[in-house]
Protein backbone atom coordinates (compact mmCIF):
# COMPACT_ATOMS: atom_id res chain seq x y z
CA UNK A 1 0.00 0.00 0.00
CA UNK A 2 0.96 3.39 -0.83
CA UNK A 3 2.28 6.22 2.01
CA UNK A 4 0.62 9.27 2.80
CA UNK A 5 2.86 12.36 3.54
CA UNK A 6 2.54 15.19 5.33
CA UNK A 7 3.74 17.87 3.50
CA UNK A 8 2.49 20.77 5.29
CA UNK A 9 2.06 21.18 8.93
CA UNK A 10 0.77 24.86 11.44
CA UNK A 11 -0.54 25.94 14.46
CA UNK A 12 -1.50 28.90 15.88
CA UNK A 13 -0.86 30.09 19.56
CA UNK A 14 -3.26 28.43 21.84
CA UNK A 15 -4.91 30.85 24.37
CA UNK A 16 -7.30 33.11 24.40
CA UNK A 17 -8.20 34.70 21.19
CA UNK A 18 -10.84 37.16 22.38
CA UNK A 19 -11.09 39.20 18.78
CA UNK A 20 -11.21 36.19 16.54
CA UNK A 21 -13.28 33.99 15.72
CA UNK A 22 -13.32 30.04 15.15
CA UNK A 23 -13.11 30.46 11.35
CA UNK A 24 -9.91 33.48 11.78
CA UNK A 25 -8.33 30.66 13.75
CA UNK A 26 -8.95 27.84 11.19
CA UNK A 27 -7.76 30.15 7.92
CA UNK A 28 -4.64 31.20 9.80
CA UNK A 29 -4.08 27.53 10.16
CA UNK A 30 -4.98 26.19 6.99
CA UNK A 31 -3.35 28.84 5.05
CA UNK A 32 0.15 28.55 6.79
CA UNK A 33 -0.42 24.80 5.75
CA UNK A 34 -0.89 24.98 2.71
CA UNK A 35 2.12 27.72 2.06
CA UNK A 36 4.23 25.16 3.93
CA UNK A 37 3.77 22.72 1.47
CA UNK A 38 3.83 24.72 -1.67
CA UNK A 39 0.53 24.42 -2.52
CA UNK A 40 -2.79 26.59 -2.59
CA UNK A 41 -6.90 26.16 -2.59
CA UNK A 42 -7.25 24.92 -6.23
CA UNK A 43 -4.57 21.78 -5.73
CA UNK A 44 -6.67 20.80 -2.57
CA UNK A 45 -9.38 17.94 -3.18
CA UNK A 46 -10.44 16.69 0.44
CA UNK A 47 -10.96 18.82 3.33
CA UNK A 48 -11.71 17.68 6.58
CA UNK A 49 -12.41 19.83 9.65
CA UNK A 50 -12.35 18.84 13.72
CA UNK A 51 -14.35 21.12 15.69
CA UNK A 52 -16.52 20.30 18.91
CA UNK A 53 -18.24 23.24 19.81
CA UNK A 54 -19.62 24.20 16.47
CA UNK A 55 -19.99 20.57 15.25
CA UNK A 56 -23.04 21.46 13.61
CA UNK A 57 -22.08 24.68 12.07
CA UNK A 58 -20.99 23.34 8.96
CA UNK A 59 -17.61 24.96 10.17
CA UNK A 60 -15.59 23.01 6.66
CA UNK A 61 -17.85 24.64 4.48
CA UNK A 62 -17.60 28.54 6.36
CA UNK A 63 -13.93 27.57 6.20
CA UNK A 64 -13.97 27.33 2.55
CA UNK A 65 -15.72 30.35 1.94
CA UNK A 66 -12.99 32.14 3.76
CA UNK A 67 -9.85 30.59 2.22
CA UNK A 68 -11.70 29.18 -1.62
CA UNK A 69 -14.53 28.09 -2.30
CA UNK A 70 -13.39 25.27 -5.04
CA UNK A 71 -16.43 23.09 -4.38
CA UNK A 72 -14.32 20.01 -3.15
CA UNK A 73 -16.17 17.62 -0.71
CA UNK A 74 -15.27 18.65 2.83
CA UNK A 75 -16.39 16.22 6.08
CA UNK A 76 -17.13 18.26 9.77
CA UNK A 77 -16.07 15.78 12.30
CA UNK A 78 -16.45 15.38 16.10
CA UNK A 79 -15.46 12.79 18.16
CA UNK A 80 -15.19 14.71 21.49
CA UNK A 81 -11.27 14.83 22.39
CA UNK A 82 -10.33 12.44 19.61
CA UNK A 83 -11.69 14.77 17.22
CA UNK A 84 -8.28 16.28 15.28
CA UNK A 85 -7.45 12.76 15.31
CA UNK A 86 -10.46 11.60 13.47
CA UNK A 87 -10.49 14.31 10.62
CA UNK A 88 -6.42 13.21 9.76
CA UNK A 89 -7.76 9.75 9.90
CA UNK A 90 -10.66 10.29 7.42
CA UNK A 91 -8.29 12.29 4.89
CA UNK A 92 -5.30 9.25 5.31
CA UNK A 93 -8.24 7.03 4.52
CA UNK A 94 -9.35 9.20 1.45
CA UNK A 95 -6.02 9.59 0.20
CA UNK A 96 -4.77 5.75 0.71
CA UNK A 97 -7.74 4.63 -0.91
CA UNK A 98 -6.52 6.41 -3.95
CA UNK A 99 -10.01 8.83 -4.17
CA UNK A 100 -7.70 12.20 -3.75
CA UNK A 101 -4.44 12.91 -3.75
CA UNK A 102 -4.26 16.42 -1.52
CA UNK A 103 -6.24 16.72 1.51
CA UNK A 104 -6.43 19.36 3.64
CA UNK A 105 -7.18 18.68 7.57
CA UNK A 106 -8.08 21.40 9.81
CA UNK A 107 -8.47 21.48 13.69
CA UNK A 108 -9.98 24.72 15.23
CA UNK A 109 -11.73 25.76 18.41
CA UNK A 110 -12.80 29.09 19.79
CA UNK A 111 -13.73 28.10 23.47
CA UNK A 112 -13.19 31.05 25.43
CA UNK A 113 -13.09 30.31 29.90
CA UNK A 114 -16.28 28.44 29.17
CA UNK A 115 -15.36 26.50 33.20
CA UNK A 116 -15.72 22.88 33.50
CA UNK A 117 -16.70 21.19 30.72
CA UNK A 118 -20.42 19.79 31.41
CA UNK A 119 -20.64 21.64 34.11
CA UNK A 120 -23.36 24.28 33.22
CA UNK A 121 -25.33 21.68 32.06
CA UNK A 122 -25.67 18.89 34.77
CA UNK A 123 -26.82 20.81 37.82
CA UNK A 124 -28.99 19.07 39.97
CA UNK A 125 -32.42 19.33 38.98
CA UNK A 126 -35.23 21.54 40.31
CA UNK A 127 -37.74 19.36 39.49
CA UNK A 128 -40.84 20.54 42.00
CA UNK A 129 -42.44 16.76 41.38
CA UNK A 130 -41.07 13.55 40.57
CA UNK A 131 -40.74 11.92 37.91
CA UNK A 132 -38.37 9.11 36.08
CA UNK A 133 -36.98 10.49 32.95
CA UNK A 134 -34.72 9.30 30.55
CA UNK A 135 -33.06 5.36 30.28
CA UNK A 136 -32.54 5.15 34.07
CA UNK A 137 -35.75 6.54 35.12
CA UNK A 138 -33.57 8.81 37.45
CA UNK A 139 -36.47 11.53 39.10
CA UNK A 140 -33.30 14.02 40.17
CA UNK A 141 -30.04 14.44 38.33
CA UNK A 142 -27.34 12.30 39.47
CA UNK A 143 -24.11 14.21 38.73
CA UNK A 144 -22.70 14.24 42.74
CA UNK A 145 -25.02 12.44 43.93
CA UNK A 146 -24.36 9.16 42.40
CA UNK A 147 -20.83 9.74 41.74
CA UNK A 148 -19.35 12.09 39.31
CA UNK A 149 -18.97 11.90 35.21
CA UNK A 150 -17.17 15.20 34.96
CA UNK A 151 -14.07 14.94 33.39
CA UNK A 152 -11.57 16.13 36.52
CA UNK A 153 -13.38 13.13 38.23
CA UNK A 154 -13.52 10.54 35.32
CA UNK A 155 -9.63 11.04 35.12
CA UNK A 156 -9.07 11.01 38.96
CA UNK A 157 -11.14 7.42 39.27
CA UNK A 158 -9.16 6.50 35.85
CA UNK A 159 -5.64 6.92 38.06
CA UNK A 160 -7.13 5.65 41.53
CA UNK A 161 -7.60 2.54 39.91
CA UNK A 162 -4.35 2.54 38.46
CA UNK A 163 -2.85 3.50 42.01
CA UNK A 164 -5.00 0.73 43.14
CA UNK A 165 -3.25 -1.92 41.13
CA UNK A 166 0.27 -0.96 41.00
CA UNK A 167 1.02 1.49 43.91
CA UNK A 168 1.56 4.93 42.18
CA UNK A 169 1.29 8.01 44.30
CA UNK A 170 -0.18 11.46 44.14
CA UNK A 171 3.05 12.56 43.87
CA UNK A 172 3.99 10.48 41.14
CA UNK A 173 0.67 11.85 39.21
CA UNK A 174 2.18 15.85 40.05
CA UNK A 175 5.69 15.05 38.67
CA UNK A 176 3.54 14.74 35.37
CA UNK A 177 2.34 18.16 35.74
CA UNK A 178 5.89 19.62 36.59
CA UNK A 179 7.37 18.12 33.81
CA UNK A 180 4.72 19.16 31.15
CA UNK A 181 4.57 22.89 32.47
CA UNK A 182 8.42 22.88 32.71
CA UNK A 183 8.22 21.99 28.61
CA UNK A 184 6.07 24.70 27.73
CA UNK A 185 8.20 27.11 28.46
CA UNK A 186 10.09 26.58 25.66
CA UNK A 187 7.26 26.88 23.51
CA UNK A 188 6.41 30.06 22.13
CA UNK A 189 2.74 28.55 21.14
CA UNK A 190 1.52 26.92 24.51
CA UNK A 191 -1.28 28.86 26.31
CA UNK A 192 0.62 28.87 29.42
CA UNK A 193 4.84 29.06 29.74
CA UNK A 194 5.27 29.30 33.39
CA UNK A 195 7.25 26.45 35.15
CA UNK A 196 5.67 25.25 38.98
CA UNK A 197 8.00 23.28 41.60
CA UNK A 198 6.31 19.41 42.83
CA UNK A 199 5.15 21.46 45.88
CA UNK A 200 3.32 24.32 44.32
CA UNK A 201 1.37 21.79 42.22
CA UNK A 202 0.81 19.71 44.70
CA UNK A 203 -0.91 22.30 47.31
CA UNK A 204 -2.49 24.37 43.80
CA UNK A 205 -6.48 24.38 44.36
CA UNK A 206 -7.65 20.75 44.59
CA UNK A 207 -10.41 19.76 41.64
CA UNK A 208 -10.82 15.95 42.11
CA UNK A 209 -8.25 14.40 44.13
CA UNK A 210 -5.08 13.43 42.67
CA UNK A 211 -5.12 16.47 40.38
CA UNK A 212 -5.00 20.09 41.32
CA UNK A 213 -5.92 22.96 39.22
CA UNK A 214 -2.49 22.72 37.89
CA UNK A 215 -3.00 18.96 36.86
CA UNK A 216 -5.66 19.85 34.58
CA UNK A 217 -5.24 20.95 31.02
CA UNK A 218 -7.45 24.29 30.12
CA UNK A 219 -10.05 25.58 27.77
CA UNK A 220 -8.56 27.18 25.10
CA UNK A 221 -9.09 28.99 21.73
CA UNK A 222 -6.96 27.58 18.68
CA UNK A 223 -6.30 25.80 15.42
CA UNK A 224 -3.87 23.46 13.69
CA UNK A 225 -3.56 22.34 9.91
CA UNK A 226 -1.99 19.19 7.71
CA UNK A 227 -1.83 19.40 4.34
CA UNK A 228 -1.64 15.79 3.52
CA UNK A 229 -0.28 14.22 -0.24
CA UNK A 230 -0.42 10.94 -1.45
CA UNK A 231 3.09 9.09 -2.34
CA UNK A 232 2.38 9.92 -6.73
CA UNK A 233 1.60 13.63 -5.92
CA UNK A 234 4.90 13.72 -3.48
CA UNK A 235 6.98 12.28 -5.96
CA UNK A 236 6.08 15.06 -8.24
CA UNK A 237 7.39 17.95 -5.27
CA UNK A 238 10.22 20.26 -5.42
CA UNK A 239 12.90 17.98 -3.50
CA UNK A 240 13.73 20.69 -1.24
CA UNK A 241 10.24 20.16 0.13
CA UNK A 242 9.73 16.22 -0.70
CA UNK A 243 12.76 16.56 1.58
CA UNK A 244 10.96 18.01 4.67
CA UNK A 245 7.90 15.78 4.12
CA UNK A 246 6.80 13.43 6.98
CA UNK A 247 5.51 9.83 6.55
CA UNK A 248 2.32 8.81 7.68
CA UNK A 249 3.30 5.16 8.91
CA UNK A 250 0.22 4.68 11.37
CA UNK A 251 -2.80 5.87 11.34
CA UNK A 252 -5.48 4.24 13.64
CA UNK A 253 -8.80 4.88 15.16
CA UNK A 254 -10.20 2.85 17.49
CA UNK A 255 -13.76 2.83 20.10
CA UNK A 256 -14.06 1.35 23.00
CA UNK A 257 -15.02 -2.22 23.42
CA UNK A 258 -16.70 -4.19 25.93
CA UNK A 259 -14.90 -4.50 29.26
CA UNK A 260 -17.21 -4.66 32.40
CA UNK A 261 -16.51 -1.68 34.18
CA UNK A 262 -16.79 0.46 30.92
CA UNK A 263 -20.37 1.84 31.73
CA UNK A 264 -19.76 2.73 35.21
CA UNK A 265 -16.14 4.35 34.61
CA UNK A 266 -15.10 4.83 30.93
CA UNK A 267 -12.31 2.67 30.27
CA UNK A 268 -9.53 4.68 28.81
CA UNK A 269 -6.76 1.50 28.61
CA UNK A 270 -8.18 -0.73 26.28
CA UNK A 271 -9.20 1.56 23.26
CA UNK A 272 -5.59 3.00 23.58
CA UNK A 273 -3.65 -0.39 23.97
CA UNK A 274 -5.65 -1.99 21.19
CA UNK A 275 -4.67 1.66 18.94
CA UNK A 276 -0.98 1.00 20.02
CA UNK A 277 -0.93 -2.47 18.85
CA UNK A 278 -2.18 -1.64 15.73
CA UNK A 279 -0.31 1.12 15.23
CA UNK A 280 3.23 -0.73 16.23
CA UNK A 281 2.32 -3.26 13.74
CA UNK A 282 1.59 -1.20 11.07
CA UNK A 283 4.35 0.93 11.41
CA UNK A 284 6.69 -1.86 12.03
CA UNK A 285 8.19 -0.37 14.96
CA UNK A 286 8.26 -1.03 18.63
CA UNK A 287 7.85 1.81 21.88
CA UNK A 288 11.51 1.31 21.78
CA UNK A 289 11.94 3.21 18.24
CA UNK A 290 9.88 5.79 19.42
CA UNK A 291 12.32 9.41 19.77
CA UNK A 292 9.03 11.69 21.29
CA UNK A 293 5.57 10.92 22.15
CA UNK A 294 2.50 13.53 22.47
CA UNK A 295 0.19 11.67 24.29
CA UNK A 296 -3.38 12.63 25.49
CA UNK A 297 -2.93 14.62 29.36
CA UNK A 298 -5.83 16.03 29.38
CA UNK A 299 -5.08 15.21 33.32
CA UNK A 300 -1.97 14.50 34.82
CA UNK A 301 -3.52 11.33 36.04
CA UNK A 302 -4.28 10.38 32.26
CA UNK A 303 -0.14 10.78 31.63
CA UNK A 304 1.02 8.38 33.91
CA UNK A 305 -1.75 5.66 32.44
CA UNK A 306 -0.99 6.23 28.95
CA UNK A 307 2.63 5.85 29.30
CA UNK A 308 1.88 1.75 30.37
CA UNK A 309 -0.89 1.87 27.90
CA UNK A 310 1.70 2.76 24.93
CA UNK A 311 4.19 0.50 26.01
CA UNK A 312 6.38 3.07 26.73
CA UNK A 313 7.52 1.35 30.19
CA UNK A 314 7.22 -1.75 32.15
CA UNK A 315 3.55 -3.09 32.38
CA UNK A 316 2.66 -1.39 36.16
CA UNK A 317 5.72 0.88 35.94
CA UNK A 318 4.28 4.27 34.84
CA UNK A 319 5.30 5.75 38.51
CA UNK A 320 8.66 4.67 38.49
CA UNK A 321 9.36 5.65 34.40
CA UNK A 322 8.11 9.32 35.27
CA UNK A 323 10.97 9.03 38.67
CA UNK A 324 13.57 8.20 35.93
CA UNK A 325 12.89 11.47 34.52
CA UNK A 326 13.10 9.32 31.11
CA UNK A 327 9.88 11.23 29.53
CA UNK A 328 11.42 15.02 30.39
CA UNK A 329 12.63 16.22 26.78
CA UNK A 330 16.29 15.45 28.09
CA UNK A 331 15.14 11.79 28.85
CA UNK A 332 15.44 8.37 27.22
CA UNK A 333 11.80 9.11 25.56
CA UNK A 334 10.08 12.37 25.61
CA UNK A 335 6.72 12.51 26.04
CA UNK A 336 4.89 16.10 25.69
CA UNK A 337 7.94 18.49 25.10
CA UNK A 338 5.18 20.69 23.74
CA UNK A 339 3.90 21.12 27.31
CA UNK A 340 1.43 18.82 26.33
CA UNK A 341 -2.77 19.74 26.69
CA UNK A 342 -1.58 20.69 30.93
CA UNK A 343 0.08 23.28 29.39
CA UNK A 344 -0.19 23.93 25.78
CA UNK A 345 -3.54 24.24 26.30
CA UNK A 346 -6.37 21.46 24.29
CA UNK A 347 -9.00 23.57 22.05
CA UNK A 348 -11.03 20.52 21.13
CA UNK A 349 -10.81 19.94 17.99
CA UNK A 350 -7.55 21.32 17.11
CA UNK A 351 -5.62 19.31 19.72
CA UNK A 352 -5.31 16.46 17.53
CA UNK A 353 -4.25 17.57 14.51
CA UNK A 354 -1.32 19.77 16.83
CA UNK A 355 -0.61 16.53 18.08
CA UNK A 356 0.80 16.15 14.86
CA UNK A 357 2.18 18.95 13.79
CA UNK A 358 4.32 18.42 16.94
CA UNK A 359 5.47 15.52 16.08
CA UNK A 360 6.01 16.27 12.59
CA UNK A 361 7.84 19.82 13.22
CA UNK A 362 10.61 17.70 15.56
CA UNK A 363 10.95 14.56 12.97
CA UNK A 364 11.40 17.73 10.16
CA UNK A 365 14.16 19.33 12.65
CA UNK A 366 12.48 22.77 13.05
CA UNK A 367 11.33 22.87 16.84
CA UNK A 368 13.70 25.72 17.65
CA UNK A 369 14.62 25.85 21.76
CA UNK A 370 12.76 22.54 22.40
CA UNK A 371 14.00 20.62 19.50
CA UNK A 372 14.54 16.60 20.27
CA UNK A 373 17.60 16.34 18.70
CA UNK A 374 17.90 13.95 15.83
CA UNK A 375 14.21 12.30 15.93
CA UNK A 376 13.23 10.21 13.40
CA UNK A 377 10.59 7.72 14.43
CA UNK A 378 7.41 9.92 16.61
CA UNK A 379 3.75 9.01 18.24
CA UNK A 380 0.99 11.37 18.48
CA UNK A 381 -1.93 10.12 20.77
CA UNK A 382 -5.46 11.00 21.59
CA UNK A 383 -8.46 10.13 23.33
CA UNK A 384 -12.27 11.11 23.54
CA UNK A 385 -14.35 10.37 26.01
CA UNK A 386 -17.10 7.99 24.65
CA UNK A 387 -14.80 6.52 23.70
CA UNK A 388 -12.42 7.25 20.70
CA UNK A 389 -8.88 6.52 20.17
CA UNK A 390 -6.44 8.33 17.43
CA UNK A 391 -2.76 6.91 16.97
CA UNK A 392 -0.68 8.30 14.23
CA UNK A 393 3.08 7.21 13.99
CA UNK A 394 5.12 9.76 11.90
CA UNK A 395 8.92 9.14 10.20
CA UNK A 396 11.29 11.69 8.63
CA UNK A 397 11.88 11.13 5.06
CA UNK A 398 14.80 8.95 4.33
CA UNK A 399 17.43 11.08 2.78
CA UNK A 400 17.77 11.48 -0.75
CA UNK A 401 14.49 9.44 -0.62
CA UNK B 1 -53.97 13.83 47.38
CA UNK B 2 -51.97 10.60 47.94
CA UNK B 3 -49.35 10.17 50.80
CA UNK B 4 -46.10 10.81 50.07
CA UNK B 5 -44.09 8.08 48.60
CA UNK B 6 -40.66 7.20 48.80
CA UNK B 7 -39.28 6.86 45.34
CA UNK B 8 -36.13 5.28 44.06
CA UNK B 9 -33.56 8.03 42.07
CA UNK B 10 -33.15 5.61 39.41
CA UNK B 11 -34.88 2.58 38.03
CA UNK B 12 -31.99 0.33 38.69
CA UNK B 13 -32.38 1.08 43.02
CA UNK B 14 -35.09 -1.68 44.29
CA UNK B 15 -36.52 -0.32 47.68
CA UNK B 16 -38.13 -3.91 48.27
CA UNK B 17 -39.02 -2.52 52.29
CA UNK B 18 -35.89 -1.37 53.27
CA UNK B 19 -34.21 -4.48 51.72
CA UNK B 20 -32.88 -2.15 49.03
CA UNK B 21 -30.54 -3.46 46.35
CA UNK B 22 -29.60 -2.66 42.81
CA UNK B 23 -31.18 -4.96 39.80
CA UNK B 24 -29.30 -4.99 36.92
CA UNK B 25 -30.68 -6.61 33.30
CA UNK B 26 -28.09 -9.71 32.72
CA UNK B 27 -26.97 -10.97 29.26
CA UNK B 28 -28.53 -14.38 29.40
CA UNK B 29 -25.82 -15.56 27.23
CA UNK B 30 -22.48 -14.11 28.35
CA UNK B 31 -24.15 -12.57 32.02
CA UNK B 32 -22.65 -9.37 31.49
CA UNK B 33 -24.74 -6.50 33.60
CA UNK B 34 -25.95 -3.15 32.30
CA UNK B 35 -27.97 -0.77 34.21
CA UNK B 36 -30.18 0.86 31.41
CA UNK B 37 -31.88 -1.16 28.14
CA UNK B 38 -29.91 -2.81 25.39
CA UNK B 39 -31.10 -4.63 22.08
CA UNK B 40 -28.26 -6.46 21.88
CA UNK B 41 -25.50 -7.15 24.58
CA UNK B 42 -22.34 -4.93 24.15
CA UNK B 43 -20.43 -7.83 25.02
CA UNK B 44 -21.61 -10.85 22.50
CA UNK B 45 -23.88 -8.79 20.92
CA UNK B 46 -26.93 -11.66 21.94
CA UNK B 47 -30.67 -10.37 22.40
CA UNK B 48 -31.95 -11.92 25.40
CA UNK B 49 -31.80 -10.13 28.81
CA UNK B 50 -33.06 -11.12 32.42
CA UNK B 51 -33.80 -9.14 35.80
CA UNK B 52 -31.16 -9.53 37.77
CA UNK B 53 -30.67 -8.78 41.85
CA UNK B 54 -27.47 -7.53 42.69
CA UNK B 55 -25.44 -8.07 45.44
CA UNK B 56 -25.00 -5.13 48.17
CA UNK B 57 -21.32 -5.99 48.97
CA UNK B 58 -18.36 -4.84 47.11
CA UNK B 59 -15.09 -4.16 46.22
CA UNK B 60 -13.89 -0.21 45.98
CA UNK B 61 -12.41 0.31 42.71
CA UNK B 62 -11.55 3.42 42.08
CA UNK B 63 -12.56 7.32 43.71
CA UNK B 64 -11.85 10.48 43.56
CA UNK B 65 -12.46 13.67 45.68
CA UNK B 66 -14.49 16.26 44.09
CA UNK B 67 -13.97 19.88 45.30
CA UNK B 68 -15.30 21.50 42.52
CA UNK B 69 -18.28 20.44 40.99
CA UNK B 70 -21.38 21.64 38.66
CA UNK B 71 -23.21 24.26 40.27
CA UNK B 72 -25.91 23.28 43.24
CA UNK B 73 -23.76 20.17 43.89
CA UNK B 74 -22.43 20.14 47.57
CA UNK B 75 -18.95 19.88 47.60
CA UNK B 76 -16.40 17.90 48.63
CA UNK B 77 -17.96 14.57 48.36
CA UNK B 78 -16.10 11.33 47.24
CA UNK B 79 -17.21 9.36 44.07
CA UNK B 80 -16.18 6.12 44.00
CA UNK B 81 -16.37 2.99 41.71
CA UNK B 82 -17.63 -0.33 42.86
CA UNK B 83 -17.33 -4.05 41.96
CA UNK B 84 -20.06 -5.76 43.64
CA UNK B 85 -20.11 -8.99 44.33
CA UNK B 86 -21.08 -12.04 41.36
CA UNK B 87 -21.03 -9.32 39.22
CA UNK B 88 -21.82 -5.67 38.44
CA UNK B 89 -19.84 -2.56 38.34
CA UNK B 90 -21.64 0.49 39.50
CA UNK B 91 -20.71 4.26 40.35
CA UNK B 92 -22.16 6.22 43.75
CA UNK B 93 -20.66 8.14 46.53
CA UNK B 94 -18.49 7.01 49.44
CA UNK B 95 -20.24 8.03 52.42
CA UNK B 96 -20.05 8.46 55.65
CA UNK B 97 -15.83 9.06 55.13
CA UNK B 98 -14.56 12.11 55.70
CA UNK B 99 -13.02 13.73 52.49
CA UNK B 100 -9.33 12.98 53.24
CA UNK B 101 -7.71 10.46 51.09
CA UNK B 102 -5.90 8.40 53.80
CA UNK B 103 -9.46 8.09 55.15
CA UNK B 104 -10.43 6.12 52.05
CA UNK B 105 -9.89 2.31 51.77
CA UNK B 106 -8.68 2.25 48.23
CA UNK B 107 -9.42 -2.06 47.25
CA UNK B 108 -11.78 -2.45 50.50
CA UNK B 109 -14.76 -3.75 51.08
CA UNK B 110 -18.06 -1.92 50.98
CA UNK B 111 -21.65 -2.03 51.56
CA UNK B 112 -25.02 -0.07 50.04
CA UNK B 113 -26.71 2.16 51.80
CA UNK B 114 -29.63 4.45 51.07
CA UNK B 115 -30.87 8.00 51.76
CA UNK B 116 -33.08 10.46 51.14
CA UNK B 117 -31.45 12.38 48.16
CA UNK B 118 -34.28 15.10 47.87
CA UNK B 119 -37.61 15.72 48.62
CA UNK B 120 -40.49 16.78 46.10
CA UNK B 121 -43.18 19.77 46.45
CA UNK B 122 -45.68 16.61 47.51
CA UNK B 123 -43.82 15.19 50.03
CA UNK B 124 -41.95 12.13 48.11
CA UNK B 125 -38.80 11.51 48.68
CA UNK B 126 -36.25 10.33 46.38
CA UNK B 127 -34.07 7.57 47.33
CA UNK B 128 -30.50 7.21 46.52
CA UNK B 129 -27.90 5.05 47.36
CA UNK B 130 -24.29 5.20 48.06
CA UNK B 131 -21.53 3.16 49.67
CA UNK B 132 -19.73 2.89 53.06
CA UNK B 133 -17.16 0.99 54.32
CA UNK B 134 -18.30 -2.67 54.97
CA UNK B 135 -16.14 -2.59 58.76
CA UNK B 136 -18.42 0.49 59.39
CA UNK B 137 -21.58 -1.65 58.75
CA UNK B 138 -19.89 -4.54 61.01
CA UNK B 139 -19.70 -2.02 64.09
Amino acid sequence: MSSVWIAGAAMTAFGRHRDRDLIDLGAEAAMAAMRDAGVTIHDVGLLAVGNAYEASGMVAQRLLKQIGQTGIEAYNVFNACATGASAVRIAHLAIEAQQVDVALVVGAEQMGKMGMLGAANKARGDKQVFEPAGRFGAVIGTEGVLGTGLMPGVFAQAGTDYARQHGVTFEQFAKVAVKNHAHSVLNPLAQYRTKYSLDEIMSAEMIAYPNTVLMCCPTGDGAAALLLLSERRRAAMDPAQRARSVKIAASVLTTDPYTPTGHAQPDINTLTRDAARRAYELAGVGPDDLDLVELHDCFATAELLHYDNLGLCEPGGAGAFIDSGAPWRDGRLPVNVSGGLISKGHPIGATGVAGLYEVATHLRGEAGDRQVDGATVGLAHVIGLGSACGIHILERAALGS
Amino acid sequence: MTAPRKIPMVSYLALDDGAAHLVGQRCTHCGAIFFDRRNGCASCGETDFAAAPLASDGTLLAFTIVHRAAPKVPVPYISAVVQLDGGGVIKANLVGVPSDPAAVDLGGRVHLTTFVAATDDDGNEAIGFGFTPAAAVEA
